[in-house]
């Protein structure tokens, strides 16, 4: 029999979002910042990484009221505001970054200040390191 | 790091975000839909080709064979592996990362 080892205590991981849908259509980036909320509760390393139609996500103004669906844009600022806290706070070992491909922006005509959050702007070529040194990755 | 495409690269752009992001060096395999860019023939075949000198590149058989695909359409250097093969792939690189 396999023993299972669950204590959480003191483990430390990075664990990468990759979130490549657009909202609404889908439920992809809903179940993806549900997992990063988590993860914060945890006080995990994460980088939160926009690609493809995914930098939708964080496009500003976003109304869903006549949708009669629930807005999550509020929801990124709550994610902006935790990293804001880790990076202030010393005694905090959680380390997130919120990164946005710059090809993926630049295809949809899009540009930093199109988004709702601050966030740093990699080419395909680093946003490849941060994958490949990543514990784990949440696609979606 | 295992990268694992499962969509068709004629309905979804998920192998070529794939293409673009995987680190020289990582594995790719294709599986379910993603199997269609294992093929001879097609308008990804180059690409995935290219793909295959640089990383090293696994198709699902069990998702070929349900979809009347055989080794002999496959694009050369892409190597077929089984469901345990599969396990082997996730087992051995260090962490996968999705394409969905």
């Amino acid at each position: 029999m396999t023993e299972y080892n669950f204590e959480t205590e003191g483990v430390k991981k990075t664990i990468t979002y990759l979130n490549r849908k657009a909202p609404y259509g889908t439920i992809y980036a809903l179940e993806v910042l549900e997992s990063v909320l988590i993860s914060a509760a945890f006080e995990q390393h994460a980088n939160i990484v926009f690609v493809d139609d995914g930098v939708f996500q964080i496009k500003k103004d976003q109304d869903t009221a006549d949708l009669d669906m629930k807005c999550f844009l509020p929801t990124y600022g709550i994610i902006e505001m935790e990293k804001e806290d880790a990076d202030e706070d010393e005694d905090m070992d959680m380390n997130w970054r919120i990164i946005v491909e710059k090809e993926s922006m630049e295809a949809r005509g899009l540009t930093t200040d199109d988004f709702k959050i601050e966030v740093e702007v990699l080419s395909s070529a680093e946003l490849a390191d941060v994958l490949d040194t990543s514990d784990a990755v949440i696609g979606g | 790091m295992l990268h694992t495409v499962n969509k068709s690269p004629f309905e979804r752009n998920s192998l070529e975000s794939c293409l673009r992001l995987a680190k020289k060096g990582s594995a790719i395999l294709l599986l379910e839909d993603g199997v269609y860019a294992a093929i001879n023939g097609t308008s990804v075949s180059d690409k995935v080709s290219g793909a295959t000198k640089d990383n090293s590149v696994y198709v699902l058989g069990p998702d070929m064979k349900a979809r009347g695909l055989g080794e002999s359409q496959l694009i050369d250097g892409i190597k077929i592996v089984d469901y345990a093969g599969f396990v082997d792939l996730a087992a051995d690189n260090d962490g996968v990362t999705p394409w969905l």
